[in-house]
C-alpha cells in the first residue's frame, strides 16, 4: 500500500482516456441517438399525419359514394319515366299504324269484291245465256239475242 | 493455495503486495523482491501490475467504445451498439439529472470513470490464484525470478495509487473549474466566510479562521473519500476472496459463490457512486451562486 508513481502515471492515463473518450467516443455516440431520436419523432409525425389522411380519405369515399348512389338512384329514375314515354308512344304508333293498316285491308278487300262481283257478274250472264242458248238453240236468232243479251248485261 | 510450503499469513502478503519497478537505496532501477523492498523504494517506484491492467483494461474500454462509435447507425442498432448505447444514455441521464451546467467535459469524464473502474472492479471476479500463479509461473520459468518473489495483483482498484490518482484528478479539475468558474476571490470567499458569516466586519475577520478551517477539511476530504471508498471496497472484497481462498478446496465454493454473487453488486455500485460522486464534485466547482 505505497503511494508511489504509480498515483501520478494512473492521472495521466485517466486523462487521456478521458479525452479519447471526449474526442471519438462521446460525440459520435449521443449524435447518432439524437439522430435516431429526431427520425423517430418525424416518422411518428408522418404516422399521425398519413392517419389523419386517411380519416380524411375515407370520409371523402363516403361522401363521394353516397353521391353516387343518389346520381344512380336519379339515373334509374329517369330511365324509368322514359321507359314509360317510349311504351307510351310505340302503343300510340302502334294502334296508328294498326288502324292503318286495317283502312289498307279494308280497301284492298272491297276492291277485291268489286272485282269478284264484276267477274261474278260476267261469269252468271254467260252462265244464264249460255243455259239460255241451250234451252232455246234453235229458235232463237243468235245476233237478235246477244244484242239483247248485252243490252241486259249491261243493265245489270 | 500458492506454493505448498508458504504459511497462511505469507499468503495472503503475497498476494496484497504489487509488483513493484522503483528506484531502490543504491539508485538502481529494478523489481522489488520483497514487500519490504517496495516500501524502501519510497515515492519513485511504479507498480507494474496496477498500470499494466488499468491501461489494458481502459484500452478495452476505449476501442469497444470508438469501434462502436465509428460505426454508429442511426437506424437500427446492433446490439452491441444498443448495449453500449444503453450505457452511455444511463450515463448521460445521470449526468444531466446531477450536473446543471454545460460543459462538454462532464459526461464523457463520467462515461470514462465508470466504465474503467468498472472494468477494473470486475477483475475481481478472476478466481484469486489464476492470474499470479501465471504470473508466477512465466516470471520464474522465462525470466528466472525467483518464483516467491513474482508479486502480481490483477485488480488495479485494490491499490490506493490507482484510485487515488483518479480522484485527486477529479479534486484538481474541481479545484481548476472553481477558480475558473467563481474567480479566485469568489472561491477564496467560499473557503473563508461559510459556514459562519456576519454582519459585522470585524466579526467577520475573526470568524476567517475557523471557517477555512471547517471548509478545508471537508474541501480535502473529499478526495481522500473519493479515493479511498473506492479501494476500501475493492480491497476487503478482495481479501475476502483471498481468506476464502485459504479454505480446503471443497468448502471454497460454499463462500467463494455467494460472496462473488453479492460482489456483482459492490462491484457496479463502486463504480456507479465513483462516477456519481465525480459529477456532484465538479458540480459543486461550476455553482456560483452566492452562499
Amino acid at each position: 500500500m505505497n503511494i508511489n508513481l504509480t498515483l501520478i502515471g494512473q492521472a495521466i492515463s485517466f486523462a487521456i482516456f478521458v479525452w479519447f473518450c471526449m474526442k471519438f467516443v462521446w460525440p459520435p455516440i449521443t449524435s447518432a441517438l439524437e439522430q435516431r431520436k429526431k427520425t423517430i419523432s418525424e416518422g411518428l409525425t408522418a404516422a399521425e399525419q398519413g392517419q389523419q389522411a386517411l380519416e380524411k380519405a375515407k370520409v371523402d369515399v363516403e361522401e363521394k359514394l353516397s353521391e353516387a348512389k343518389t346520381e344512380a338512384k336519379s339515373i334509374i329514375a329517369m330511365a324509368e319515366k322514359r321507359q314509360g314515354d317510349i311504351l307510351d308512344e310505340a302503343s300510340v304508333k302502334a294502334t296508328e299504324e294498326a288502324s292503318k293498316k286495317i283502312k289498307l285491308a279494308e280497301q284492298e278487300v272491297e276492291q277485291l269484291s268489286m272485282r269478284l262481283k264484276e267477274s261474278l257478274k260476267k261469269d252468271l250472264s254467260k252462265l244464264v245465256i249460255d243455259g239460255a242458248e241451250m234451252i232455246l238453240k234453235k229458235e232463237i236468232d243468235k245476233s237478235a239475242h246477244d244484242k239483247a243479251i248485252k243490252d241486259l248485261v249491261n243493265k245489270i | 493455495m500458492a506454493a505448498g510450503e508458504q504459511t497462511s499469513s505469507e499468503y495472503i502478503k503475497h498476494h496484497l503486495t504489487n509488483l513493484t519497478f522503483g528506484k531502490d537505496q543504491d539508485g538502481v532501477w529494478r523489481l522489488a523482491e520483497t514487500a519490504q523492498e517496495a516500501q524502501e523504494m519510497g515515492f519513485y517506484a511504479i507498480h507494474l501490475d496496477s498500470m499494466g491492467w488499468a491501461i489494458g483494461l481502459g484500452l478495452i474500454f476505449i476501442i469497444l467504445f470508438s469501434m462502436v462509435a465509428r460505426k454508429a447507425t442511426t437506424g437500427v442498432p446492433s446490439g452491441l451498439q444498443n448495449s453500449i448505447e444503453m450505457i452511455i444514455e444511463f450515463i448521460d441521464s445521470n449526468v444531466k439529472d446531477t450536473f446543471s451546467h454545460t460543459n462538454k467535459l462532464i459526461a464523457p469524464m463520467a462515461l470514462t470513470a465508470f466504465m474503467w473502474v468498472l472494468l477494473m472492479n470486475l477483475m475481481d471476479l478472476v478466481p484469486v490464484d489464476w492470474v499470479p500463479q501465471l504470473a508466477t509461473f512465466i516470471g520464474s520459468n522465462f525470466f528466472g525470478m525467483d518464483p516467491h518473489h513474482v508479486y502480481f495483483k490483477i485488480v488495479p482498484t485494490t491499490d490506493p495509487n490507482v484510485t487515488m490518482g483518479m480522484s485527486l484528478s477529479v479534486f484538481f479539475l474541481a479545484l481548476f473549474y472553481s477558480i475558473k468558474n467563481k474567480g479566485v476571490g469568489g472561491f477564496v470567499g467560499e473557503l473563508t466566510l461559510h459556514p459562519f458569516s456576519s454582519k459585522n466586519f470585524l466579526v467577520k475577520i475573526i470568524l476567517i479562521p475557523i471557517n477555512l478551517f471547517l471548509e478545508g477539511v471537508s474541501l480535502l476530504a473529499k478526495p481522500i473519500s473519493h479515493g479511498l471508498r473506492l479501494f476500501g471496497n475493492l480491497y476487503a472484497g478482495e481479501m475476502i476472496f483471498i481468506l476464502i481462498a485459504l479454505l480446503p478446496l471443497y468448502v471454497q465454493w460454499t463462500l467463494s459463490v455467494p460472496w462473488a454473487i453479492f460482489h456483482i453488486l459492490v462491484i457496479v455500485l463502486q463504480a456507479f457512486i465513483f462516477m456519481v460522486l465525480m459529477i456532484v464534485y465538479m458540480n459543486m466547482a461550476h455553482e456560483t451562486g452566492d452562499h
